[in-house]
Order: structure tokens, then C-alpha cells, then sequence
């Protein structure tokens, strides 16, 4: 079986120690986490992990039951790229200079419809926001110039089809 | 002034329920039906010790001589009662010795429910004495964990702990008590939990699913059964029985599985893996239906798993989703409790017989005694062997008793050859495979189980490791029955160096104590024997005992286990020498 990337989303409990509870998941298997992103999500005290992993489809199901079985955990799901819609955003910090000595920056900037955040006396910020290969597009393009930082977020994704949580919630009020 | 009066009452009542976060655990306890803990005092635990001081007379706490002898004294105690087992320590090292049991218990499916003093709100995170993470330390090796910092946290977080420890696949749960809240007062009230919104214990059985299995199971020429603990701890050991007779499918276990169904029961062929029975092993790899009920596909029982079963269909009757597909892809999954499942399932197969196939199992059987069981029980060698005490034990103790093994060589002897009438009564470390579980555990069975024979079979390694805990049986004068096979070596291992690296008998030769002397130090009655006309009479003297017992037995130094399958070869290459 072949590596591909996949988004697993926790739907979980607030709690503390889940974090922790999750990455021994990971840990366990040597998997590693891409990208890791939680956040409150549109349920009333329910949080969203988003995790983002390179691996096979097989070890991502058994890793996505795993965490499934841990306490907290409401629901836990596995999509690769076509299934969601997705961001990640990163920052460049490039030198000033750069900006008028090297006239392709300013293309590569048009280009990738990327944001001016700010320009100082010796730097410039760019944000991008997009799909992972966009930003690592633009990545590669200002790579030979010179990048002083870089930083990427973590995935936020929304899945194209319905994440029940709300109805898993309430059969359990009903029943309890 | 009648209003005045019940008010005043009433106010008094409230008032009574104001307590300390410390005693709200002892309530807390007592209502869960809990009468009896095992642990181990210090400074962060000592207001809940307070506590129990003012409760002895009704919840007894047994003073284990190390925190893990206390969690496998749970352990041991809710494995032969099904109760959830209780263990409590302090912070620091009180609360890390705790984690061989934890790990221990989460492999095995065992229910356990352990809590910890912790320093005080303030200090956590500046390393104070004893500061320890536990909550941290432990998340791998727990079911759940979580770590009170307010007393009024107490009664709803400890109804959680046994729910989830008890519900599902069972398993430990560490509650961590910071020192603030068990000297805060609360007010208490107690609500069992009955469910937690975040998590299903049980799955509920798919009828599609348990039709798919029938239909495999009505069709089957060889359809074989292995099952695991799932059948013990979802007590249906009925309904597996009644399956295997309508159905006339020979049925094997894994040594967790164990005396689920009568030892001599016809269609029970015996124990898989790796030094199981020679025909459950190698007709795994010729039948062409496998009903896995309640196991999970360990690498003990399975061998190489691209080489295992892979003729035939398999079906996994199984309460965790997580194991389904973990090793072995299944044809068909029927998740729930076996109980429900098999229950289920029972009115949907055809009666029928397999007689032809159970002959196949019989003529292996009479391979493997000609070749192994005969020299292991009925030896002509000098030297005792491990399987002829085993067999004493049965015939003294009618196999009525429960067996508790340790680690080793003496183990799988024991698991092999112990009988058992009724269920819960192998109680072993399976999964972890921990050295020095048996003591103790065979301490907490016998209390979860006071009126059952408890027999502790133990190696002269795995003894020392636990050795300390026959300070519990003298001091509460516990009628155990503690069995060392003393062959001078760390035999398992020293088995495998002579197979695997040429007899390199790198330190498992071991300069013992004489154990007799320290049982005696304990005032245990004690024996050691050598010799074969010794034994039975021994044995039987053990068993008839209404005392604690120790019996040393001088076993061969260099006998292996056989059958075996070598770690990483197939089931079918299992080796009968
Ligand atoms: C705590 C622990 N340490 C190490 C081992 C590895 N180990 C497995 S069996 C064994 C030898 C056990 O020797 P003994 O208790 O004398 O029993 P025997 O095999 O001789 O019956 C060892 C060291 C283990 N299982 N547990």
C-alpha cells in the first residue's frame, strides 16, 4: 500500500490530557504527525483535532480506531485531500531588499496571489493561504533567493460529506 | 415551630454531608459496593489513610509490602470475582510502582480502579517532593485517567473511574488526588455514572452481521473455534457452550481464555500459540471456517500472520471495533458483548456434527502425548518435571482449583496441563507476561474468591520478584497455596538461549536462598521436594491444608517446553521437540 495524505478529525471532550493521549497514539506507531491543529468546533463544548499524516490507508484506519477508543473521544475520522476542503496558511520573512533588487519576486508574489502582512526597513512578511502543494509551490519559487523564516499552520479542513456529531450527541441524551 | 424543627433537621443532615474531600472517597467506595483495597500509605495519600483508619469496620484495606503486589492483588482479585479490583498508593514512587500492574491490567482487559495522592494544587509543576506525573506516566497504560484537583470534583470523577473500568472491554483507571482535595470539604452526594456521552462501552450487534456468520457456519466442513477472555469477561461461557453442541465445532482457547469451558469437555481441543497444542496450532492452517469469539489476534497465538489461516474464512465476534481488522483482516465482524452476540447467533446455526474434522484434532493429540505430554506427566527420567505437578495439583484438588501462574516456563506448563470445572479460574498474566504477578495475585484471588482453592504456580525467578508479599499471607493468615518449580534457572530464557544461541547461558543461572527457610521466617508451613515418590504425598498435604502453604519443588534444571512455535515461524511449524 501506498503513502498518502490524510486528514484524520477528532471530534472530543475538552479535556486536558487528550492531547497527550492522542500523540501516544502516533508515538506508538512512529507515524508522524504533519500537522496538528485543535480547535473549538461547531458544537458547544466540543473540540475539533485536525491532524495531517503521510502514511498508507491501512495504518491510518487502525490509527483513526485507536483514537476513536480513547475515553474523550466522540468521533474520530480519516479523509485524504479530494474528500475535504482545506487550508493552511504560512508566513515568509524575506529581506527588504530582495523586494527591489529582484524584480521576479514581486511576480512571484502576484502569482500566487500571496498577501503583503507587513514591509520594515530589513524585512517583508508574506502570508499565503491555500492548499499544502501552493504553499510549497511558493516555497520552492522564493527558496533560491533567500527566505529568513518560514512557518506553516496547521490544516483546518471541513469534510465534503456530513459529520454526524450533533445526532451521535443527542441519541445519547435520549438514551441516558 | 413544626417548620422550625424539620428545618433544623434538615440543616443537620446537610450539614453531615459536608465532608472532606478524603472521606468523600471512602463513600465513594462504599458505593460502589467495594469492601476491601490493597495499597501501600505516604505523605501525599495520608488524608484518605485517616480515613480509612475511622472506616475499617467497613472497608478493609490490605496493606500490600510494595505498591505493584497491590495492583496485582487487584489484578488477582478481579479476575476471579469480576469485580472491578481496588488499589491505592501515594505520589512519587508509590504512584510509578504502580505502572507494571497498569500496563499489566490494560493488556488483560482487567477491571482496575487505582487512585494516588498527589501534591498539593499549588505545588504541581514546581517538582516538589514527590511530585510525580502520574496522570502523564500512566496515559498509555489506563483506560482513562485524570487527576481531581477539588474536592467537589470526587464523587462525579470516582463514578466515572468504576463505570469505565468496569463497562466495555474492561480495563485500569488511575485517579490522581491532588493533597488540597482531600482535605477541602464538599458537599457530597453520590450518582452512579451510567454513561459517559463521549464513549460507547458496547457496540450494538449487527443482526446482518450475525446472519453472515450463521450462513458461513451452516456451510463450513471444517469450521474451527478459538476463543479468548472476551467469552470470561462477557460471562458467556454459557452460550459458548451451547454453540459448540448444537454446532459440534471443536473449539480451542488462548491462555486468557482458559477454563471458560470445562477442561474435559469433548469438542475443547485445547490451548493455541506458541507452546499450545500441537493440533489446535496446525489446524488452524487447515480449516476453513475460523471463529475468533472474544480474542484478538495476539502474536503468541497467531505466529507469522502471513502464514496464519489464510485458507480460511474468518469471523471475529469482538466488543472492541479497534481490534477489528488490527492483525488479522476478518470476512465478517460481529461487534458486541459475546453474550448478546452468541445469543444471538444460537438460533440461527444448524445443528450438526464434524466428526470426521474433531478426528483430525484427536489423531494430532495422539501425536503430541506420544511425543511430549506422556514424558511431562507420566516421566521415567529422575528428575521431577514441571507438567507432573501440575497433574498432582489437578488430582489433589479434584481441579477445583484456581490456578495463578507467574511468568515462565511453569506457566505455559501450568496452562497446559491445569483442568478446570468452572470458570475464572486461570488467572495469569497473559498479555504483559509479568514476572512476579502471581503472589500477589494469588493473594487478591483469594480474597475476591475466599470459600475457591487457590494454588500459586511460580518460578524460582519470577518468586523473588514479588517475594515480599508473604508478609500479607502470614499477617492475615490467607490459606494460598504457593507452589515454586525451582529449577535453579530463569528457564524460559534460558530455553531460548539453548535453542536460539547455542546454550550461551548468559545470567539466567540463579544462586537461590533456601525459600523453605523464608517461608518459614513468615511462619507459612512450609516443604521442599525432590524426589517422585514425594510428590503426591506433598501435594496432597498442600491441598488439604486449611493454612497457608509453600511448596518447593526441585524440577529438572534443563527441561524445554515443547510444542513450540519459534517467534517469527508459522503455526503449522509448530515444533513437537
Ligand atoms: C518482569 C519481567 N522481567 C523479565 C521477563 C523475561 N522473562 C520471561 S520468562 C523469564 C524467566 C522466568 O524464570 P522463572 O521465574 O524461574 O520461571 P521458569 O521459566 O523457570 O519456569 C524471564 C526472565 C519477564 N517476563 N518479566
Amino acid at each position: 500500500m501506498e503513502n498518502q495524505w490524510f486528514t484524520i478529525s477528532v471530534y472530543s471532550e475538552n479535556s486536558v490530557g487528550l492531547l497527550n493521549r492522542i500523540s501516544g497514539i502516533f508515538l506508538k506507531r512512529h507515524i508522524n504527525i504533519e500537522s496538528l491543529n485543535v480547535s473549538k468546533s461547531e458544537i458547544e463544548e466540543v473540540s475539533k483535532f485536525t491532524i495531517v499524516v503521510y502514511t498508507t490507508q491501512d495504518w491510518v484506519r487502525k490509527i483513526v480506531q485507536q483514537i476513536e477508543k480513547q475515553i474523550e473521544v466522540i468521533k474520530a475520522f480519516y479523509h485524504t485531500d479530494d474528500e475535504t476542503i482545506y487550508q493552511e496558511s504560512a508566513l515568509f520573512k524575506i529581506a527588504s531588499n530582495l523586494l527591489f533588487d529582484e524584480r521576479q519576486i514581486q511576480n512571484i508574489i502576484k502569482e500566487s496571489h500571496a498577501q503583503i502582512v507587513t514591509v520594515a526597513r530589513d524585512f517583508f512578511v508574506l502570508a499565503k493561504t491555500g492548499r499544502r502543494f501552493e504553499i510549497d509551490e511558493m516555497y520552492e519559487k522564493l527558496e533560491p533567493f533567500g527566505i529568513l523564516q518560514f512557518v506553516r499552520s496547521g490544516r483546518i479542513t471541513v469534510s465534503k460529506a456530513k459529520m454526524p456529531i450533533t445526532e451521535l450527541l443527542e441519541e445519547f441524551h435520549l438514551n441516558n | 415551630m413544626e417548620t422550625l424543627k424539620a428545618e433544623k433537621k434538615e440543616k443537620k443532615t446537610k450539614k453531615q454531608l459536608r465532608i472532606s474531600g478524603a472521606e468523600a472517597v471512602i463513600h465513594c467506595l462504599l458505593e460502589e459496593g467495594v469492601d476491601l483495597i490493597f495499597g501501600y500509605p505516604g505523605g501525599a495519600i495520608m488524608p484518605v489513610y485517616d480515613e480509612l483508619y475511622k472506616f475499617q469496620d467497613k472497608l478493609t484495606h490490605i496493606l500490600t509490602r510494595h505498591e505493584q503486589g497491590a495492583t496485582h492483588s487487584a489484578q488477582g482479585y478481579a479476575r476471579i470475582s469480576g469485580r472491578v479490583g481496588v488499589a491505592i498508593a501515594t505520589s512519587g514512587p508509590g504512584a510509578t510502582n504502580l505502572v507494571t500492574g497498569l500496563a499489566d491490567a490494560q493488556i488483560d482487559s482487567t477491571p482496575m480502579v487505582c487512585i494516588t495522592g498527589q501534591v498539593p494544587r499549588h505545588l504541581l509543576g514546581s517538582d516538589a517532593f514527590q511530585e510525580t506525573d502520574i496522570v502523564g506516566i500512566s496515559t498509555p497504560v489506563t483506560k482513562w485517567n485524570y487527576q481531581v484537583t477539588k474536592a467537589e470534583e470526587i464523587p462525579t470523577v470516582l463514578a466515572k473511574a468504576f463505570y469505565i473500568a468496569k463497562s466495555g472491554r474492561p480495563g485500569p483507571v488511575l485517579i490522581d488526588i491532588t493533597k488540597n482535595a482531600q482535605f477541602d470539604e464538599l458537599d457530597f452526594s453520590y450518582e452512579k455514572c451510567t454513561g459517559v456521552r463521549s464513549y460507547v462501552p458496547e457496540p450494538s450487534p449487527d443482526v446482518k452481521e450475525i446472519e453472515k456468520a450463521a450462513e458461513l457456519i451452516n456451510n463450513a466442513k471444517k469450521p474451527y473455534i478459538v476463543w479468548g477472555q472476551g467469552v470470561i469477561l462477557g460471562e458467556a461461557e454459557k452460550e459458548l457452550q451451547d454453540l459448540i453442541e448444537k454446532t459440534g465445532i471443536p473449539a480451542a482457547w488462548t491462555i486468557m481464555g482458559e477454563s471458560a469451558i470445562d477442561s474435559d469437555h469433548p469438542l475443547n481441543v485445547g490451548m493455541v500459540g506458541m507452546h499450545g497444542n500441537y493440533g489446535p496450532n496446525v489446524l488452524t492452517n487447515e480449516c476453513d471456517l475460523l471463529l475468533a469469539i472474544g480474542m484478538r489476534f495476539d502474536d503468541r497465538v497467531t505466529g507469522n500472520l502471513d502464514t496464519y489461516a489464510k485458507q480460511a474464512k474468518i469471523v471475529h465476534f469482538e466488543i472492541d471495533p479497534a481490534e477489528i481488522n488490527k492483525n488479522v483482516k476478518v470476512d465478517v465482524a460481529v461487534l458486541g458483548n459475546a453474550k448478546e452476540t452468541l445469543k444471538l447467533l444460537l438460533p440461527k446455526v444448524n445443528k450438526n456434527s464434524h466428526d470426521q474434522w474433531k478426528a483430525e484434532f484427536d489423531k494430532k493429540y495422539e501425536e503430541e502425548f506420544s511425543t511430549v505430554i506422556k514424558n511431562d506427566l507420566h516421566p521415567t527420567k529422575p528428575g521431577l518435571t514441571m507438567g507432573e505437578v501440575i497433574e498432582q495439583i489437578n488430582l489433589a484438588s479434584e481441579q477445583k482449583a484456581a490456578i495463578v501462574t507467574d511468568v515462565g516456563q511453569h506457566q505455559m506448563v501450568a496452562c497446559r496441563y491445569a483442568k478446570f470445572k468452572q470458570s475464572k479460574s486461570n488467572i495469569t498474566s497473559g498479555g504483559l507476561g509479568t514476572m512476579g504477578f502471581a503472589l500477589p495475585a494469588a493473594i487478591g484471588a483469594k480474597m475476591g474468591a475466599p470459600d475457591r482453592e487457590v494454588v500459586a504456580v511460580i518460578g524460582d525467578g519470577g518468586y523473588q520478584m514479588t517475594i515480599q508479599e508473604l508478609g500479607v499471607i502470614f499477617q492475615h493468615k490467607l490459606p494460598v497455596k504457593i507452589v515454586v518449580l525451582n529449577n535453579d534457572f530463569l528457564g524460559m530464557v534460558r530455553q531460548w538461549q539453548q535453542l536460539f544461541f547455542e546454550k550461551r547461558y548468559a545470567s539466567t543461572e540463579l544462586v537461590n536462598p533456601d525459600f523453605v527457610k523464608i517461608a518459614e521466617g513468615y511462619h507459612i508451613q512450609s516443604k521442599r521436594v525432590s524426589k517422585r515418590e514425594e510428590l503426591q504425598g506433598a501435594v496432597e498435604e498442600m491441598i488439604r491444608s486449611k493454612e497457608p502453604y509453600f511448596l518447593e519443588v526441585v524440577v529438572e534444571k534443563e527441561d524445554n517446553v515443547f510444542p513450540m512455535i519459534p517467534s517469527g515461524a508459522s503455526v503449522s511449524d509448530i515444533r513437537l521437540k
